[in-house]
């Protein structure tokens, strides 16, 4: 492995991230279209397993992107110029989606919530695919390098880049429901079956083995594509250690219709997330060192220090990222954050405090207003009069405390009591 | 560049300021609504008033719906960043690009953390909530910072070399963060965060108390964000100031651009109003040697002229000049209706009676977006032709697509819905019972009306 290679594992496996948790949230929403008219139960419970970390999966994108326009800029420029069709499609459907998602928490009627719910269906459904064709576009070296050098619409409208966006949907789709039954199966055991939730996590199970059913078939039918639509591409996917990764995403899809057979869904989850995650490995190895049509991975690669100081900065925010993404889907995994979850929580503060707070308050204000002045008259002599640099420095901070000290002076709780 | 180049070039940068300008405002509401949230919290569990939980719980609503579409906005941006824009991304995404993948993660840690904040009242200990909201909003610095950073860079760029039309000799770090340019724009952008979302949110109960809604709750629900507001707008000013000695050292054209100062002037007067015409300022009120003092603390200074470089090379003057002027005006009123405020609370130790600062109040909100967005204007468009200053001309970062159009309409039209959906659910919040499942409120402090 080189240096110049591992900004593009962190992309892949931000994508991996992404497919897995971002696409079952999107499969949430093809099954709420699927879900017809009499299918509020199943959106409603589409919405719930989505909610707390909804905004968190979709950041997986942003990363995508960041890191590869920081560590491969001239592929990015490349990629975004010449399939900017697509990727605005899927922009355009990230906006209607989240902006939906939003408006659901207002929406107070069964007759309020159904346009909502069909905008985020729709959306959830096209732009996985729009997606999916970007990424068949790059497989079937459809991007030329250059600014907008392909062809704006025949680079993503071909056989390759079509099946890749089928296959996004109804990988989402499959994920979703083996998700969303997971979730239903969690729900019923933590209330110890009070929650009726029998009926759908059948609905759920069926919709989990024709889906998984289906993605093996589209996956199986892009092969016989890629043969004559991609054929290095073809070739390459079935050599090596890219066949051995094809191979073993194989097996983990059947596991997990196994898994989804026998109901035991939380299995299935990573089962499923490993046969995603193999796919993805085995389209990357396949296609090494090349990234786009006439240029390598070493050629698109930003200079050394660039790369270097992405790599640190992914490591350092890993440090901080995964702990904190593992206590999200702990909360959510152990129902902390379930409707219905809730504790009494009310009365728990100490009111004690309050009268002698207020005292210790009315005392200190005096002084705090004093000291607010004083940083007030400090930070103008620091930031306007004076012209050194380091006197802007110490000017801002002052004028910080005068914020600071002004805001606690003032005690605006005090000032509505009158 | 040919006809056809330049039109779609012209929608290129309206799409981008469209984009931006939706964004921007949700921004402020990142930055400076959680610590108010948190603010409230924080007054909960040290009095275990009722209130302030309310008070808290009902911002939360409002911080989420808006972070929603922060997001959603602030997609579009970084799908620009390469829709619109990529060869400036394929030249320089080397330099720049680590401050946006470093965003990235606080853009994690703001979602995680929202996440838990959001759906965890009630369900957390109070003070693990409490706790749980505080990654939030040191992300909403911390993002604003690198993007900052980015857009610092743009505009006083360093750390990297040219060699035949391609960037060597890549610092990032030093590109980034050695930056001069960085400190007064972030502090300026930090600090208009606050009175944006302060006035904006005293504003909503300002128009409450105007129509007789004026309880406790209302009383403290203003008094929080406005304290903010009135704090910060005169600072605003003292930072506003620092920031145009800093264009006036680093971007001397674009000051030129600002005060219409078409030659090369020693003491150079400085014009208030009037209109930029034939290489002078028409109807302008001039006051002499003041830009030169204000610019270089010195009358005499001399003032370099929009003539130092070709016309082809000046950003389109009284767009600029109009875009600075109204920032500068309104934020001099918001400086005084902020002095009025703590005035007020100084000698008579409570909020002001008058209808009329209730009536400013509620201006303000607006006015400061426009101040806003006109501060932005007089950054970016002040800056062209360049994207990156005296490196690369935004006709050379554009796209070759063409047929931006379609996609500005589409996205125009998108946001108008979307912007029709926030209005309805923001309604929607502050029509919603005070308590829906919390226990019936505490008997006010106070009688209702002051
Ligand atoms: C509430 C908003 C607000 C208010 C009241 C003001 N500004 Fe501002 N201003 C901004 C919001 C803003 C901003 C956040 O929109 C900008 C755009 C870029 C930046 O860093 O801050 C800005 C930019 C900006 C610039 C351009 C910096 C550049 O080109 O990089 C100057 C010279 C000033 N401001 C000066 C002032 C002065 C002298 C003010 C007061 C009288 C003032 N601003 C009030
Ligand atoms: C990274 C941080 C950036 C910030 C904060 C920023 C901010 C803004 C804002 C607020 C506007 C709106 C001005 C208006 O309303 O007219 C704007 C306009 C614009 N921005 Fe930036 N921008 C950034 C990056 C970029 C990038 C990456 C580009 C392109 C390469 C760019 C090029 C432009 C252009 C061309 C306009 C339109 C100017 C015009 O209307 O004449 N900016 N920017
Ligand atoms: C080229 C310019 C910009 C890009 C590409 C961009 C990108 C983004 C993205 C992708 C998000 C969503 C984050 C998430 O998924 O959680 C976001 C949100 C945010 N952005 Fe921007 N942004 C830009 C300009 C700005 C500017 C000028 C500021 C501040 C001064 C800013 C500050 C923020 C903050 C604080 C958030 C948090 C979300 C919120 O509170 O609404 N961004 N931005």
């Amino acid at each position: 492995m080189h240096l110049y290679e591992i900004p593009l594992i962190f992309v892949l496996i931000g994508l991996v991230l992404y497919v897995v948790l971002a696409g079952a949230d999107f499969g949430a929403g093809f099954w709420q279209l699927l879900a017809g008219p009499h299918g509020e139960r199943v959106r409603d419970h589409a919405h719930d397993s989505i909610g707390p970390v909804w905004e968190a999966n979709h950041v997986w994108l942003i990363f995508v992107l960041t890191v590869t326009w920081t560590a491969y800029p001239s592929a990015f420029g490349a990629i975004a110029s010449t399939l900017c069709i697509p990727l605005f499609i899927a922009a355009l459907g990230i906006v209607l989606r989240g902006a939906a998602y939003a408006l659901r928490a207002g929406a107070q009627s069964a007759r309020e919530r159904r346009p909502i719910d069909l905008v985020f269906a729709l959306s959830s459904v096209i732009t996985p695919f729009a997606l999916g064709t970007v990424i068949g576009a790059i497989a079937a070296r459809r991007v030329p390098v250059g600014n907008a050098a392909g062809n704006l619409w025949g680079s993503w409208t071909g056989a390759t880049p079509l099946i890749v966006g089928a296959l996004a949907v109804v990988t989402s789709a499959y994920l979703a429901a083996v998700f969303m039954a997971a979730d239903a199966q969690r729900i019923e055991r933590a209330t110890h079956g009070r929650e009726d939730e029998r009926s759908l996590i059948d609905g759920l199970r069926t919709r989990a083995l024709i889906a998984g059913l289906v993605a093996g078939a589209v996956a199986l039918a892009g092969l016989l594509v890629l043969h004559s639509d991609a054929h290095f591409l073809y070739t390459r996917l079935l050599r090596g250690s890219a066949l051995a990764v094809v191979i073993l995403s194989a097996l983990a899809g059947f596991a997990t219709l196994a898994l989804v057979a026998r109901e035991r869904f939380e299995p299935a989850r990573y089962s499923a997330a490993l046969a995603v995650a193999a796919v993805i490995a085995g389209w990357a190895l396949a296609q090494r060192p090349v990234l786009l049509k006439g240029l390598t991975v070493r050629q698109a690669a930003a200079p050394h220090d660039t790369l270097v100081l992405v790599i640190v900065a992914v490591l350092g925010g890993a440090l901080l990222l995964f702990p904190s993404l593992a206590l999200l889907f702990r909360l959510v995994l152990a129902g902390r954050l379930d409707h219905g979850g809730e504790r009494a929580a009310a009365g728990a503060a100490a009111p004690a405090g309050a009268q002698l707070g207020r005292l210790f308050e009315a005392s200190r204000a005096g002084m705090l207003a004093r000291l607010a002045g004083a940083c007030l008259l400090a930070g103008f002599g620091l930031l306007t009069v004076a012209e050194a640099g380091w006197a802007h420095g110490l000017g801002v901070l002052a004028l910080l405390g005068f914020l600071g000290c002004g805001f606690f002076a003032i005690v605006p709780s005090q000032l509505a009591d009158q | 560049m040919t006809a056809a180049h330049q039109v779609y070039l012209l929608q290129a940068r309206q799409m981008q300021a469209l984009s931006f300008s939706v964004h921007i405002p949700l921004v402020c509401f990142g930055i400076a609504l959680p610590a108010m949230v948190l603010f409230a919290e924080w007054l909960y569990l040290r009095t275990g008033d009722e209130l302030y939980r309310t008070i808290a719980r009902r911002w939360t609503r409002i911080m989420a719906a808006l972070f929603a579409v922060g997001v959603i906005t602030g997609t579009i941006l970084s799908f620009e960043m390469g829709l619109l824009w990529p060869n400036f991304t394929a030249t320089f995404g080397g330099v720049f690009g680590l401050g946006f993948a470093i965003e990235g993660f606080s853009f994690f840690m703001e979602a995680i953390f929202i996440g838990i904040y959001v759906y965890g009242w009630d369900r957390l200990s109070p003070r693990a909530h409490f706790w749980s909201g505080v990654p939030i909003a040191i992300a909403g610095v911390t993002g604003s910072l690198m993007v900052i950073a980015v857009n610092a860079w743009m505009n006083h760029p360093g750390g990297f070399r040219m060699v035949h039309g391609k960037a060597v000799d890549i610092h990032p770090l030093t590109a980034l963060f050695a930056n001069s340019f960085l400190w007064p724009e972030l502090t300026h952008m930090y600090i208009a965060g606050y009175i944006v979302a302060g006035f904006l949110l005293a504003g909503a109960y300002a128009i409450g108390r105007l129509r007789g809604k004026w309880s406790r709750y209302e009383r403290t629900a203003l008094a929080i964000p406005l304290t903010i507001a009135a704090l910060a707008s005169p600072v605003q000013v003292l930072v506003g100031d620092w920031a145009a000695r800093d264009v006036a050292s680093s971007q001397p054209i674009k000051l030129a651009a600002l005060e219409g100062l078409a030659h090369t002037t020693k003491g150079a007067p400085e014009h208030i109003l009037g209109w930029y015409e034939h290489e002078k300022i028409k109807y302008g009120i001039g006051i002499p040697k003041l830009l030169s003092f204000l610019a270089y603390h010195n009358p005499e200074a001399t003032v370099a002229g929009l003539d130092t470089v070709p016309k082809d090379r000046q950003p389109p003057i009284n767009v600029v000049r109009f875009a600075f002027q109204m920032m500068v005006s309104i934020g001099t009123l918001l400086a005084l209706l902020g002095v009025w405020l703590l005035a007020v609370r100084i000698r008579r130790k409570r909020l002001p009676e008058s209808a009329w600062f209730y009536r400013a109040v509620a201006l303000a909100g607006p006015a400061s977006l426009v101040a806003l967005i006109a501060g932005w204007v007089t950054t970016e468009v002040g800056r062209q032709p360049w994207v990156v200053y005296h490196v690369m001309l935004t006709s050379q970062a554009v796209t070759g697509a063409g047929h931006i159009v379609v996609g500005y309409t589409a996205l125009a039209l998108v946001y108008l819905a979307v912007a029709g959906g926030v209005a309805w659910i923001l309604l929607r919040l502050a029509r919603a019972p005070l308590r829906e499942r919390d226990p019936p409120p505490l008997p006010p402090a106070a009688s209702p009306a002051s």
